[in-house]
Parts: structure tokens; C-alpha cells; sequence
């Protein structure tokens, strides 16, 4: 234990960026979730149609499936020989092996957890006071923004914790979209890996103790 | 229907002046002793264009009217009424899922009738002829939920002020809560949220909420379920006197009748959502007219009957027969009689021409503050705990010169109280629609 410390502390001033990255890519992950995750809890709550199911459970799927099935589907969808990573390549957009992929690959992880959360604080909600608030005048509108999302507020501060936490700490689907190119797409949990890997035990402890310190400040209560 | 009496608006004449000219239901002759035909529904009937400058009973020109006719499928039944009010509060009465509370939400709009049209002072707020179906938040109608439905994460001034128009200043926002919490007597509450106050304060704020909006309806769905008894009492007669105030139009949803007897003048009742009765409370008290009307009114003693005379029946489960005060109509099927309405016969009536008395036996009794509850066996003494055929409610007093008689008692069933019921859904008949026409001719 000794010498791992001295040794991380020898190694000083070492690249943060993967710190930077992956606080970057975590917080722009939470923000597409929680929008999206909130619309479709919100949408799904109320469709009372047919494929309810079936889209909760597609909405589902990235939090049952291995991060690795994920990385590989979107691999095959955006891959720069498949038909639609050619056309994103033509237009020059093809988010492959950039800080977009680790995006991508962080909002469909962390979304699931969003939504599952959101939808059941939504479901939880006393109908009579949407209805109430219906006969004292309310349009949609007025209804989301002071009855329903108030009301639902508790789900979404749990839910986006949980999200951030998720894209936080996501690593296989990152590896396989985004791959680990320092200061590019390297990601805490990436340096982690990399580091062990590498036999570098005191800069994978450093990240390590990073990490434990943002999932203690992001805890849920 | 029922073939004592038309009821106003009835489906299939839809097209009627009834709908838009929201007559109370005072506006029926009277014809004879049991006669009632609605005028409205008689002229429409007739193809007629009304005159009501003759109408005894004329609403006033500024007259409330809310009319509603719809129907709405349900899992278990169709629910299927037809009926106006006005500024008289209505009491829609049945047992727990008659489709009480769903009436109120169609006319709310929070839930949407396969078919029919709702009508408010002239407005159509509701039409699946024509596709009408306003919004809930353009209905202007309040209405007070079974739990209250109280924002929980508003305070008591913003829930109030949830319903107010937009357009308002903070200041006239401001003094627009500061007049419902002044008449609601809620000054001094302050900033609470709603889980800091009683069951009352919180129905008298859901009430200011409402109110607040100055709608031309106020719903009022089972108002006291929510609150302990003995909270009760005060708090209804605080809303007896809000709603004497109210200047629009009252229903409320209730299933006791002693409730919707002491807020409401008319009373509509629904079995099974179908309107079984719709009358003046005294009318519909003293005449129920059908079985589930006799038995939502708290007639504790109801027998099948079979007729035998012009005003005699048969009582089939009290093994009597009954003389009756009024010609028995022809779809009788079952008699009532009201538990407080019975008599006895203290000591031995020479007078033995005196009808409808029985040698009654008792069986069990039980005691309430003030009245006792008697269970008798009529014609024999009872076999077992649980051998009685009619409950009568007396006084403590009569209670105790009653115990020092031997039995059995004579018991008398009154001529003029025993109520003929018929079963609920029965047409009237062509011919009976004809001479009542002929009859309003006659008066007009």
C-alpha cells in the first residue's frame, strides 16, 4: 500500500484529462436523458394505445443488455462501412472514435434509468389533481409545468442522479464506439483499465479515489 | 320511466325545447291525484312551439339551466340519464357505483359520454351529434373532489389562486383569495400547505379554490366521506349555508339520504345508471314510486305485492292483505312502508272496521339514543332470533308503554303511508301520453 501511494504521488502531475472528459461527457449525457427520459416517462404514462409495452420495454433494454451488445449494435448501425455511417461519414458527421460516440453511448445507458425513475414518481401522482387543475382553468401547459413536473420533482432529482452516476461509470460500449484515445475519448473508467493494464497500480488508485468521491457528492440523499 | 310519471327530456326526443329552456321541475301539472306528465316534454312531444306566458311556474328570464342527457357505456352497465337543473341544488343520490360520481365528471369534462349532449345556461358544452366536446378548462364549472384534490406542494393562498383568470394583477390576485379566505373563514392560516389542516379547512379551501372562479356550476362529489363524523355535522351546515349563497347552479353526489334530504331541494336517484326517481325530496319521500327508490330512501320494510282490488293488495312476505289509500297503479309489484310510519294499537280498539291492524309479536330490538328499533313477527309468535318481518323505529317514551302491554301488540300499517312500488325501467304507454296531452289542452 505504501509504495502504491509513493508512487502515485512520484508520478504527480499526471494528465487529468480523463477527469475533465468524463465530467464533460457524463454532464451533456445527464442532460439528453433527463429531457428525454422525463418525455418519453411523461408520453408512455399517458398513451394508453397499442405497443405500450413494447416501448416501455425498448426503453428498457439498455439497462438488461451488456454494455458490450449495446456498444456492438450501435457499432453496426453507425460503422463507417454500414449504410448509415456512410452517409454520416459523407456529411462528415460520423460520431465514431470521437467524444460524440462516448456521448451517444452514455445517453442510451443512462436513459433507461431516467425514465424507469421519472415514470414511476409520474405514476405515483393523485390523478385528481391533474383534473382538478384541469377544471380550475389549467391548459396542458400550465398543468406540466406547475401541478405535474413539481409534483414529479422528487423522481427527477433521483432520476437524474442516477443517470449521471450511469454515464459516469459507463465503459463497454464506450470502448467498442468511442474507443480510448487520450485526451479525446479517454474516460475515467477508461484510464482506470489502461492504467491496471499497464501495471500502473497508483494512477489507477488515483482515478479509483476520484470517482469515489463524485459518486459520494452525487449519492442520492 | 316508470308508468307513474314522465320524466322531463327523455331520451329520443332530443330536439325538444326542453334542453334550452330549463324548466325546474315545478313546471308540472298537476292532474288529478297521481297524474304528473311534464309540460315540456308534452309539447315537444305534441310538435308544438311553446307558450309559457300560462306556465304557473315560469323560471326567470335570467333562469340557471344546466340540462344533461347522456350516456355512457360501462364495464357493468350503461349509465343513461336525462335531467335539468337550476339554481334549486340537486341531489343525485345512489348506492356506491350507481355512476353517481361519473355524472359529475361528464359534466366536468373529465370523462367523455358515448353519446348525448350537456347543455349550461345556453352553452353547449357537450354534443356527440355535432362534436362538441368543450375542454374541462373552458367549462367554468367547479368541482369539489371526494379526497379535495388540494395542490400538496402549493400553499393554501396559491391553491386558491390556481383557478383565478389570468389577466389579473398581483394586487387583484391577491385581493381576489384575501375575499374567498374571508368568506370561508380561513384568515389566519397563513402560508400552510395543505397537510397542515383539518379535514374541514381543507374541504372549505378545496370550496374557496372552486368558487374562486365564479363558475356557473358547482360539483360536489360526496363532500363529507372524507371527514369523521362528528366533524360532520358542522361543516355540513356551513356548506348548506355556502351553497344558499352560491349564486349558480349545486349538484351534489351523495349516497345518504338523510345528507342530500337536508342540502338539496330536488332529488334525482340512480340505480344502476338509470334514473329511478325525480321529484321534489317531499315527493320523492312520500311517493318513491319505485323499488330502488324506496330502498335508497331508507325504507326499511319493503314486501312483494300482488294487487286484488281497486285499493287492495296482497302483501306476499308479511302474508296480509293491504287496504290502500290511493287506486294501486298497474305495474305494482312490491309495498313499502317507512319504519317510523307504522302504528300501534295500545289498548283494544272496539273499532275492529279499522283496516290494515295485525296482531304482531316482537322479536328482537335495539336501542339508539333515542329511538328503539323493533323486529316483529306479524300473525304468530317467532320461531327464532332472526323470525321478524317488519322493523319498526318508536320513541323511548312509547317504548316503555309499549313493553308493559302483553303481546301481541295490534299493529297498523296506515292506508295513506303504505307506498305501491313498481319495478325501475317500464315505458309508459302510448295511450296514457295521449290523454295526458289531451288533458294539458284541456288546462291551457
Amino acid at each position: 500500500m505504501k509504495g502504491l501511494f509513493l508512487t502515485a504521488v512520484l508520478n504527480f502531475p499526471l494528465d487529468l484529462s480523463p477527469l475533465w472528459i468524463s465530467l464533460r461527457i457524463a454532464a451533456i449525457a445527464t442532460l439528453f436523458s433527463a429531457i428525454l427520459g422525463t418525455a418519453a416517462a411523461y408520453g408512455l404514462e399517458r398513451y394508453r394505445g397499442p405497443g405500450r409495452s413494447l416501448l416501455d420495454s425498448l426503453l428498457l433494454a439498455p439497462l438488461v443488455l451488456p454494455p458490450t451488445v449495446l456498444g456492438f449494435v450501435l457499432l453496426l448501425l453507425l460503422g463507417k462501412q454500414r449504410p448509415l455511417g456512410k452517409l454520416l461519414d459523407l456529411v462528415g458527421l460520423n460520431p465514431v472514435f470521437t467524444v460524440y460516440a462516448a456521448i451517444l453511448t452514455a445517453t442510451v445507458v443512462s436513459l433507461p434509468l431516467m425514465y424507469k425513475t421519472v415514470r414511476g414518481s409520474l405514476a405515483q401522482i393523485d390523478g385528481n389533481l391533474e383534473q382538478a387543475a384541469r377544471t380550475l382553468g389549467a391548459g396542458e401547459l400550465r398543468l406540466l409545468g406547475r401541478i405535474t413536473l413539481p409534483l414529479a420533482l422528487p423522481g427527477l432529482v433521483a432520476g437524474t442522479t442516477l443517470a449521471f452516476a450511469r454515464a459516469l461509470g459507463e465503459f463497454g460500449a464506450t470502448l467498442m464506439l468511442a474507443g480510448n484515445i487520450p485526451g479525446q475519448t479517454q474516460t475515467l473508467p477508461m484510464a482506470i483499465y489502461f492504467a491496471v493494464e499497464a501495471g500502473d497500480f497508483g494512477e489507477a488508485a488515483i482515478w479509483t479515489g476520484v470517482i469515489l468521491a463524485i459518486a459520494w457528492v452525487d449519492s442520492p440523499g | 320511466m316508470n308508468c307513474w310519471q314522465g320524466q322531463p327530456g327523455r331520451r329520443g326526443d332530443r330536439r325538444g325545447p326542453v334542453r334550452w329552456l330549463g324548466l325546474g321541475l315545478n313546471s308540472r301539472f298537476r292532474l288529478g291525484s297521481e297524474l304528473e306528465i311534464p309540460i315540456a316534454q308534452a309539447i315537444a312531444r305534441a310538435g308544438q312551439e311553446p307558450s309559457f306566458a300560462q306556465s304557473p311556474a315560469q323560471p326567470p328570464a335570467q333562469s340557471l339551466a344546466l340540462s344533461v342527457d347522456i350516456t355512457k357505456r360501462l364495464p357493468d352497465f350503461t349509465l343513461q340519464v336525462s335531467f335539468t337543473a337550476d339554481q334549486r341544488p340537486l341531489a343525485l343520490l345512489g348506492a356506491s357505483g350507481a355512476g353517481k360520481s361519473l355524472i359529475l365528471r361528464c359534466i366536468a369534462g373529465l370523462e367523455r359520454p358515448n353519446a348525448g349532449r350537456i347543455v349550461l345556461n345556453g352553452r353547449v358544452l357537450f354534443d356527440s351529434a355535432q362534436g362538441i366536446d368543450l375542454p374541462s378548462r373552458d367549462r367554468n364549472i367547479g368541482l369539489l373532489f371526494q379526497n379535495y384534490a388540494l395542490f400538496p406542494h402549493l400553499t393554501l393562498p396559491e391553491n386558491i389562486a390556481f383557478g383565478l383568470p389570468r389577466g389579473l394583477s398581483p394586487a387583484q390576485r391577491r385581493q381576489a383569495v384575501a375575499e374567498q379566505l374571508a368568506a370561508m373563514q380561513l384568515e389566519g392560516l397563513g402560508d400552510r400547505y395543505p397537510a397542515a389542516l383539518s379535514g374541514g379547512q381543507q374541504q372549505r379551501v378545496a370550496l374557496a379554490r372552486a368558487l374562486a372562479r365564479q363558475p356557473e356550476v358547482l360539483l360536489l362529489d360526496e363532500p363529507f366521506s372524507a371527514l369523521d363524523s362528528h366533524l360532520r355535522h358542522q361543516i355540513e351546515r356551513d356548506l348548506h349555508l355556502r351553497l344558499g349563497q352560491f349564486p349558480g347552479i349545486a349538484l351534489l353526489v351523495t349516497h345518504d339520504i338523510e345528507e342530500a334530504y337536508r342540502l338539496c331541494e330536488h332529488l334525482l336517484i340512480i340505480d344502476r345508471g338509470r334514473t329511478s326517481a325525480w321529484d321534489h325530496k317531499q315527493a320523492v319521500l312520500a311517493n318513491p314510486k319505485t323499488l330502488s327508490a324506496a330502498r335508497l330512501t331508507g325504507c326499511k320494510n319493503i314486501s312483494r305485492a300482488v294487487t286484488v282490488g281497486p285499493s287492495q293488495l296482497r302483501a306476499i312476505d308479511w302474508n296480509c292483505t293491504l287496504q290502500t289509500a290511493a287506486p294501486i297503479p298497474a305495474c305494482l309489484t312490491h309495498v313499502g312502508m317507512r319504519a317510523h310510519q307504522f302504528g300501534f294499537l295500545e289498548a283494544l280498539s272496539p273499532d275492529q272496521s279499522l283496516p290494515n291492524r295485525f296482531p304482531c309479536w316482537l322479536t328482537s330490538w335495539s336501542e339508539t339514543p333515542h329511538r328503539m328499533t323493533l323486529y316483529l313477527k306479524l300473525h304468530g309468535p317467532p320461531t327464532h332470533g332472526q323470525d321478524y318481518q317488519v322493523q319498526v323505529e318508536v320513541f323511548k317514551e312509547k317504548w316503555t308503554v309499549l313493553r308493559s302491554l302483553p303481546l301481541p301488540w295490534s299493529l297498523v300499517f296506515p292506508p295513506e303511508r303504505l307506498m305501491a312500488l313498481g319495478e325501475d325501467v317500464l315505458e309508459m304507454d302510448i295511450s296514457s301520453t295521449g290523454q295526458s296531452l289531451a288533458a294539458i289542452h284541456q288546462l291551457s
